[in-house]
């Protein structure tokens, strides 16, 4: 283990290099480039035993990704905004091929009109593909969920879409702890897949099915996604072991005693804890749940943190139109058979980078009364 | 090529879903026996998709990976350099295209595993239209013919769009023209392709007895008659070397023979037939065939 300041962006490098992925395909887009820039480099010198394909578009990037895994070797890639929305259709392919490709996706808003800064509409309009989502807080958070993200995906057969909030997490420097290659390899083995392209037991992949074998397979997507949560929690587990940090599904800050709950995914999480502490002084209770996992998503984990006579205020950077803010729908969603539901506030707290102060949410909560429950939110 | 040393062995199993007279299924059959069992066929979207067989089933003996329509050869690059990174760099990684996927859809990852120079074999079995999807034109329909997105036939201001020289201009390893039509031709191509490195595209004219509304048994004559009146043109590029044409009849047959054959270009009238009788000719005597 070894201590440095490194950008989100390197953190995740690193993250990449520990893991030992043999192929990365990648196409540039802001503000993830400094990613593949220092991957480029840790190839280029020797430092990481793994190819680099500089191909033509995010479609491509995707696609090599996923002959790559098919072909059984442990595959990176990494995207944002647009380059997301353009890799959707092979995003898809990868999972009904089971795939374990891990991608790093740098939270950015989609045009038009052109914007580069962060929000989370990307990677939330790739909520229901069957790829795992994580969001991370800090660059710490970033480089850990690499390797455990790498585990599970291996263990389960499906990707990992891991998320960082483009420039606030990807370009900002931050004290990052790195592990040993010897601690990464004793936490993550070698792939080892059991199907892959083989000349000496040739078998075909993707063949059109009909409807019985093609629903059979879906269902045990849904089937492997709810029995991840074993596989996640066996991962955080082997990581604390190894590492001494804890994970788990969700997160809180000054929670239990909490009248006031901010629901928050990603960097944002930051921010709140700052302005929870300025309410904790003015008396006001107000606490965090911060979302690591949004697929799968952990309803029991938030009924239970949510549960009581809460007002809960969920930020979402990204929102569905016609309906709500994402985030918002899955925590109605897992109050459904409750019996005791925390009002909600569906709040849509930023989008395309409108800065969020510390004072913007102190005020918010101050003004907590005023705001109507029945309607989506917008800040002034 | 004595047709006695065709390896015995078969790929393509018995069984597979091809329409009678397809020669896309003929060509996959041929073009495996030479490619052999260290093989692994990249396919995106196409009839290929359905002549393969549904799952859990397979026609083939070698390893196939289908894929989105797109993609294939950006597929292909992964899969490659993955084997490269295993240890193993010398499996044949080839994609197995229609004309859709080649000309059209996939065009963009084409060009860039070309300029890459990723070590693959790309082969489109080129039926000039979107055959499996019912017949509806894509840049590899000729003018003139008929498809249901071209119920007037396919106007006269569009041109074939020039596949084999835009992979030329990409300097590949090698690039050709050939039909299965002419084996010796096929085989001979296909033995250079697998046996060099780096980027090689072959471009297969495949009929399609439904799409160009022939008899199935007239299937490989229609290909034969393609050459024979240069409509099409086996040709060959290796490396830096000249383009070379593999293949030229004694006389030129006129286009008229090969349309007179195929439904696709039965609305056709003497003018239209002259204006593309020109062109070919044109275009032969650029090749100073004529």
């Amino acid at each position: 283990m070894q201590k440095d300041m490194l950008l989100g962006s390197e953190a995740i490098a690193e993250g990449v290099k520990l893991a030992r992925p043999k192929i990365i395909p990648a196409y540039p887009i802001t503000p993830q480039t400094h990613i593949i820039e220092v991957l480029s480099e840790m190839t280029a010198k020797g430092e990481l035993d793994a190819t680099f394909i500089r191909v033509e578009s995010e479609l491509s990037a995707a696609a090599a990704a996923m002959g790559a895994s098919q072909a059984g070797v442990r595959t990176f890639t990494a995207t944002s905004s647009h380059g997301l929305a353009l890799m959707h259709e092979v995003l898809h392919w990868i999972v009904g091929a089971r795939l374990p490709v891990v991608l790093v996706n740098a939270n950015r808003a989609i045009g038009s009109p052109w914007n580069i800064w962060t929000d989370q509409t990307d990677s939330m309009t790739q909520r229901d593909l069957g790829w795992l989502q994580v969001y991370c807080e800090t660059a710490q958070e970033a480089l850990d969920t690499i390797l455990q993200a790498f585990y599970i995906a291996e263990k389960i057969q499906l990707p990992f879409m891991v998320m960082i909030d483009g420039f606030i997490l990807s370009h900002t420097l931050e004290e990052v702890l790195i592990p040993s290659q010897d601690e990464a390899d004793e936490f993550l083995p070698p792939y080892k897949p059991e199907y892959f392209l083989d000349t000496n037991n040739p078998m075909s992949f993707g063949a059109a099915a009909k409807g019985d074998i093609f629903y059979m397979l879906r269902k045990s997507i849904e089937e492997t996604m709810e029995g991840s949560f074993d596989y996640i929690d066996e991962a955080h587990k082997r990581f604390e072991k190894i590492f001494k940090r804890k994970y788990g599904l969700i997160d809180t800050y000054l929670l239990d005693d909490a009248e006031i709950v901010f629901v928050v995914a990603g960097a944002l999480a930051g921010t709140t804890k700052v302005a929870i502490d300025t309410l904790r002084k003015n008396n006001v209770k107000a606490g965090l749940l911060k979302i690591r996992y949004f697929r799968p998503f952990p309803k029991k984990e938030i009924v239970d943190a949510l549960k009581g006579d809460k007002k809960v205020v969920v930020f979402n950077k990204a929102l569905s139109f016609g309906s709500s803010g994402q985030i918002t729908q899955e925590i109605k969603e897992a109050f459904y058979y409750e019996d005791k539901k925390p009002v909600l506030y569906d709040y849509i707290l930023s989008l395309g980078g409108k800065e969020v102060f510390v004072e913007n949410i102190v005020d918010l909560a101050n003004n907590l009364d005023n705001l109507d429950k029945f309607k989506i939110l917008w800040r002034e | 090529m004595d047709f006695r040393e065709i390896a015995n062995v078969e790929y393509l199993n018995q069984g597979d879903f091809a329409c009678p007279g397809c020669a896309a299924g003929l060509s996959m059959r041929h073009a495996l026996k030479v490619l052999g069992d260290e093989t692994v066929i990249v396919m995106p979207a196409s009839c290929w998709s359905i002549i393969a067989g549904g799952l859990p089933t397979t026609a083939l003996q070698v390893p196939l990976m289908h894929v989105p329509f797109a993609t294939a050869a950006a597929v292909a690059s992964g899969v490659k350099n993955a084997f490269k990174e295993k240890g193993e760099p010398d499996k044949n990684v080839v994609c197995w295209a229609g004309d859709g996927g080649t000309f059209d859809i996939g065009l963009q990852a084409i060009s860039g595993a070309a300029e890459r120079r990723e070590d693959i074999i790309y082969v489109c079995y080129d039926n000039e239209a979107y055959m499996n999807t019912g017949i509806q034109r894509s840049s590899a329909t000729p003018p003139g013919a008929w498809t249901t997105t071209t119920p007037a036939g396919n106007p006269l201001i569009f041109e074939k769009k020039d596949m084999f020289n835009i992979i030329a201009s990409h300097n590949p390893t090698y690039v050709a023209t050939t039909t299965i039509a002419f084996p010796n031709d096929f085989y001979a191509k296909f033995e250079k392709a697998k046996n060099a490195t780096g980027f090689r595209f072959i471009h297969l004219l495949s009929s399609c007895p439904p799409g160009w509304r022939i008899d199935s048994k007239d299937s490989v004559s229609a290909m034969r008659l393609a050459v024979e009146t240069g409509i099409f043109v086996m040709m060959e590029k290796e490396g830096e070397q000249e383009i070379k044409v593999t293949y030229k009849p004694e006389e030129f047959k006129p286009v008229k023979e090969y349309f007179k054959l195929q439904g696709r270009y039965k609305h056709l009238d003497e003018e239209t037939i002259n204006i593309i009788q020109e062109r070919i000719n044109k275009r032969l005597k650029k090749l100073n065939l004529l």
